[in-house]
């Protein structure tokens, strides 16, 4: 049976307007001061709150209330920021659209007809509708950049390291990240600027990096700072690209649907009238980038997903018979049907035999398209995309097979296994609905990505 | 490559219990069926070429510092059921 939308109806009657892009609407005041005062941000519901319920959108969490906030919280408290709620969000990040989540999906508001995206819906139909001035998402395969690009507005997946995850509840650890959703580009270089810099408390936030010249090099310590400390996002949003380099992979560009390529190459031609320069490049790398990001994806999550046994927190298995049988049976109550499927299916490329045929080789193909991706980043400055090679599906249609579901994250995906940054901008419409266009830059040069963008905005 | 054993409820009832979950024989069907065409995705990897990868690691450990933590008043409050200021959980066996 799983926990699957249980919620449906009481979704319905908590919202004011039929999106449902929020779990919890509560509002915490900011202090007058900093430089996101006067302004209002909604916040993933995996990103946790203290004294505020944070649900990751699953039944297991429905009422838990963190003790602590993330470090991203606590930087956006300290900006003067007011957090006005918690948004919706595939059920603990695992999917493209929304609609696992057992609060029910949420709707997009150019067209309530079709999904957000996901796994970061709620944050971008919160921004595209005008419900907050800004989100916090997170993105693990495309998760920020998705929903930006179907609810037509702008997001950044920061270099992994750039941003602090801890109190990020983690659903697949060495590809995610927390990034800004926002109405413009410069916008979301602003809160970029807020939530980025290193922190004690995440061993995975950098501190050798220093310069931001270039690709990451564990031979390069310009300096003893986090690559943040020497940025200035909100100033490279001058949209000056002449004389860019921007390079297209053409793997990322086959089978693209033809509306979705019609408005990317518009924004193309758009760019270059302003100056740069496009080429095109090869990323043979990347055939393989979605099979290789969810075995890895789907193990990691098999690992971190093994906390959610009813006893510290969540919902309890009971106490008849041994611990295997609570938490069996606490697990089964708790998790909805892709969860389940994605703990079985990393259980199973972790088990002993399987190992080496699966989880293995990801790594392999992970190091691959890492060494593509860096070599064609010193052919061109940056590289572009469509963000989804699809424009948002209708509501109802990817559920019912999840392979299909899966390629839709075929240019997303590559940029998480390279651990590099990329942003998703508003590139026109096709029939209505809104497309968007991805740059990727060398790691810790989201000042690069950020220039483009603003240039295509 | 190897033969992957047919992906039949048996291997995924298997794999529940490695991963804790109870699943109902609803589930085992269906997630059997989906498992299969998903698997065969995955054999697309055995076109991956070996790498040696030099992972870009850093050394971050440190000494244990003593800092402030959670009290337990608040480690203990999200819990199903508490005893003497302990998470009570099922029995170990």
């Amino acid at each position: 049976m799983g926990a699957n939308a249980g919620n449906a109806d009481a979704a319905e009657a908590r919202d004011d307007d039929g999106l449902n892009a929020f779990v919890t609407r509560e509002r915490i005041e900011g202090s007058g001061d900093g430089p996101l005062a006067e302004t209002t941000v909604a916040v993933k519901d995996n990103i946790s709150t203290e004294g505020v319920r944070t649900t990751c959108g699953s039944a297991m969490l429905a009422e838990y209330v963190p003790p602590y906030d993330a470090t991203v919280v606590e930087r956006l408290k300290a900006a003067g920021a007011t957090i006005v709620g918690k948004t919706n969000m595939d059920e603990f990040g695992m999917g493209t659209t929304t609609e696992t989540s057992y609060f029910g999906p949420t709707r997009n508001p150019v067209d309530t007809d079709h999904v957000p995206g996901g796994s970061s819906g709620g944050s971008a139909a919160a921004v595209a509708a005008g419900e907050a001035d800004l989100a916090l998402g997170s993105d693990t395969g495309g998760s920020v950049r998705c929903p930006a690009a179907f609810c037509g507005v702008v997001g950044i997946k920061p270099t992994y390291g750039l941003v602090s995850r801890y109190g990020l509840v983690a659903y697949a650890n060495s590809l995610e990240q927390i990034g800004p959703i926002a109405p413009t580009v410069e916008e979301a270089a602003e809160l970029l600027a807020v939530i980025a810099g290193p922190d004690g408390r995440d061993a995975t936030t950098r501190f050798d990096e220093g310069a931001t010249d270039g690709a990451a090099d564990s031979g390069t310590a310009n300096g003893d700072g986090h690559p943040a400390e020497a940025a200035d996002y909100a100033a490279a949003a001058d949209g000056d690209v002449d004389g860019t380099t921007i390079g297209v992979p053409t793997e990322l560009i086959e089978g693209v649907d033809p509306g979705v390529r019609e408005a990317f190459e518009a924004t193309l031609d758009d760019l270059e009238a302003q100056g740069a320069e496009i080429t095109t490049v090869d990323l043979p790398s990347v055939e393989h980038a979605v099979e290789a990001y969810y075995v890895i994806a789907m193990g990691e999550a098999s690992s971190n997903l093994a906390r959610f046994d009813g006893v510290r927190y969540g919902v309890s298995g009971g106490f008849d018979g041994n611990w295997n049988d609570a938490f069996a049976r606490a697990r089964e109550a708790g998790f909805g049907d892709e969860v389940k499927r994605r703990v079985l299916l990393g259980t199973y490329a972790l088990s002993a035999g399987y190992q080496e045929e699966y989880y293995k080789k990801a790594q392999d193909a992970r190091a691959w398209v890492k060494r593509d991706f860096d070599s064609a980043l010193e052919e061109a400055d940056v590289l572009a995309s469509p963000t989804m090679p699809v424009p948002p599906m209708e509501l109802g249609e990817s559920l019912s097979d999840p392979l299909t579901m899966y390629l839709a994250d075929a240019n997303t995906t590559p940029v998480n296994l390279a651990n590099l940054p990329a942003i998703s901008v508003p590139a026109g419409e096709t029939d209505g609905l809104p497309v968007g266009a991805q740059f990727v830059g060398p790691a810790f040069g989201e000042e690069a990505i950020i220039r483009v963008a603003s240039a295509a905005e | 490559m190897s033969e992957r054993d047919a992906v039949d409820p048996e291997t995924v009832e298997h794999v529940a219990e490695l991963a804790r979950v109870d699943l109902d024989a609803e589930e085992l069907e269906r997630f059997a069926a989906q498992f299969a065409d998903i698997l065969e995705y995955f054999d697309t990897l055995d076109e991956v070429p070996e790498t040696d990868a030099e992972p870009d690691l850093a050394n971050v450990m440190r000494d244990d510092e003593i800092s402030e933590c959670l009290s337990r008043e608040d480690a203990l409050r999200n819990a199903p059921e508490t005893e003497d200021g302990k998470f009570k959980g099922p029995r170990v066996s």
